[in-house]
């Protein structure tokens, strides 16, 4: 069982703001739906080793070479607040 | 001619010899737009720029430019792949006001290819979903019957293209958001092999699971379509570089002789009469045609909703950390932006921008990473997930294709299923495995439920093999009882 406490320290690791009422709620389906899926535990992979992409990809790098795609202003043009060419945000440090 | 009825070709050719105009064609769409929109709310923007932009290209032919064989064909693009200048919100409030400065590069191709772009078309919250029931812009509606949830979670997209309110559609497919919401509404939708279409620009879900596919009236146009947006591009590195087939010009409905496999652990008692006597239906056209069928086992695709469900929330975890308020998108209000301690700053602006489910399967994806389930959920399905990949390229060697219905049941009432998450998940279990194992996918129109809701079939063919899926679609697609029908809402 997922408990509340479980979902709020997942919430805080996913940097997710959710009400006492909501951890309650997630808790009681993400519990379900786990032991639904638990079933995966039955199949045999020792040795296997993950698969990660569905696809045989050949490696590709582009040429370390700098290119002017996007304008500053455009960067910054959906910036929810803004000074200068800076985005604004809370202290850091 | 009859914009509604018209294809690809057709309206291409016309435009290119001036017998109408890409002003014309936009300009009827858009008009369809703003009498039948209303009714669906398929669309969420409209591109205010499409009469200027369908201009230019008629400006082009006149001075008798080189053009593309899409030229004046009217798409509607989900709301999910960015296009430059018009804004784009995933469906969801976190990106309610964000306008990409850049294109997607399948919006890109398309432009490239002649097409006009109407405008944004709705889909559940970041793709998540299998109804269109999650967008923050209201939910959608079945063009056949507006009760009823068109799929998802590119629901706008196929009911769009259902209403006709575009001449042809691009969605995105995870764990079967193409093919649902084409079986859901009536239309034919493909994905395509996993690194056939550039990812670069499409807000990423899972990026081992997304790809983006058209969702047309015919096949003819989805192979169109795909010759235009496929193929390997250096801004996505997952991208192949084999050569794009002209699978418009290699089409053909002769597939005598073709192997065509049914799956085994597919069959079960829950599927719906209706659809069950649709994939007999289809099963007994291919044979007349002159296709072998065979039954064939994979016996992992009985895991295929928890390891889709693992693999994709733990991606889509890591992928949604990005939105965070600080560049781009939703971003809480503080009275003091110089007391805030990040974290919050971070939490409040992500709690208040995610809707629920896109919250619960972060939360699910960030549980299956975590120190301690790491290796029982993630890696664990990713082993899984491998095996899978093996059985299918075996069976492969077998059979050309396989058929299969495309989801349990037709298309359910709104509100039905949206109060339980995994009832809401195991709608997907036809669907999911092909992404797993990065297999092209398709769902062609080809019966009708009693309640007059439409039945699609599904065709999953080996990597890289569309071709051999789009031929037996055409097959089908001449088979269709559903051909010719249109929706209540026209």
């Amino acid at each position: 069982m997922i408990d509340q406490k479980t979902i709020e320290h997942i919430a805080k690791l996913a940097r997710l703001s959710i009400t006492s009422e909501e951890a309650i709620e997630y808790g009681e389906q993400l519990t379900k739906v786990l032991n639904h899926f638990q079933q995966i535990s039955k199949i045999e992979t020792t040795g296997i080793e993950p698969l990660v992409t569905p696809a045989e990809i050949e490696f590709y790098a582009r040429a370390d070479e700098a290119r002017h795609e996007t304008t500053t202003d455009e960067m910054l043009m959906n910036a929810p607040d803004k000074a200068g060419n800076l985005f604004k945000v809370p202290p850091v440090v | 001619m009859d914009l509604t009825k018209a294809s690809f070709k057709e309206v291409s050719d016309s435009v290119k010899q001036k017998k109408i105009s890409a002003v014309e064609v936009a300009q009827f769409f858009l008009d369809r737009i703003e009498k039948l929109n209303p009714k669906l709310n398929a669309y969420i923007a409209i591109n205010q720029a499409a009469l200027k932009e369908a201009k230019v290209l008629d400006d082009k032919i006149k001075k008798n430019e080189e053009v593309g064989p899409l030229a004046g064909v009217a798409f509607g693009i989900k709301d999910l792949l960015c296009t430059k200048g018009l804004r784009t919100t995933a469906g969801s409030k976190i990106l309610n006001n964000f306008v990409p400065p850049y294109d997607a590069t399948a919006v890109a191709r398309l432009k490239n290819s002649g097409a006009t772009i109407l405008g944004k078309l709705n889909l559940d919250e970041f793709a998540m979903g299998s109804s269109n029931e999650t967008s923050y812009f209201g939910k959608c509606h079945n063009p056949w019957n507006t009760d009823y949830v068109p799929g998802g979670s590119s629901g706008g997209s196929a009911a769009a293209q259902a209403a006709r309110l575009a001449m042809g559609t691009i969605g995105t497919d995870t764990g079967g958001s193409i093919r649902q919401p084409a079986s859901f509404c009536g239309v034919v939708g493909i994905k395509p092999t996993y690194g056939r279409v550039s990812r670069y620009g499409i807000v990423a879900y899972a990026s081992s699971l997304d790809q983006a596919g058209p969702i047309t009236s015919s096949v003819v146009d989805a192979a169109l379509t795909l010759e235009s947006i496929c193929g390997f591009d250096e801004k996505d590195s997952t991208t192949s570089t084999k050569k794009t087939p002209q699978f418009s010009k290699n089409l053909t409905a002769n597939i005598k002789g073709m192997k065509i496999g049914l799956v085994k652990e597919y069959q079960n008692d829950e599927t719906h009469p209706d659809v069950l006597k649709t994939y007999t239906y289809a099963i007994e056209e291919l044979q007349k045609a002159g296709a072998e069928i065979i039954e064939v086992s994979i016996p992992l695709v009985e895991f295929a909703v928890p390891m889709y469900y693992l693999i994709a929330a733990s991606e889509a975890s890591s992928n949604l950390a990005r939105y965070d308020g600080v560049r781009y998108g939703h971003r809480a209000e503080f009275k003091d932006l110089s007391s805030i301690q990040l974290e919050d700053f971070y939490s409040q602006s992500r709690g208040e921008g995610f809707g629920k489910e896109v919250k619960r399967r972060i939360m699910l994806g960030t549980y299956c990473l975590s120190t301690g389930y790491y290796d029982a959920y993630y890696n664990k399905a990713c082993q899984v997930r491998r095996l899978l990949r093996e059985q299918y390229i075996n069976i492969f060697k077998k059979c050309d294709a396989l058929l299969s219905p495309v989801t349990i049941s037709p298309a359910f009432k709104i509100g039905e299923r949206s109060g339980d998450p995994l009832k809401m998940y195991l709608n997907d279990i036809f669907t999911t495995a092909t992404n797993l194992a990065g297999l092209p996918g398709m769902s062609v129109p080809f019966g009708m439920s009693s309640l007059g809701l439409p039945i699609g079939v599904q065709l999953t063919g080996a990597h890289y093999e569309e071709q051999k899926i789009l031929n037996i679609a055409c097959a089908l697609e001449m088979a269709s009882t559903a051909k010719g029908s249109l929706p209540n809402v026209f």
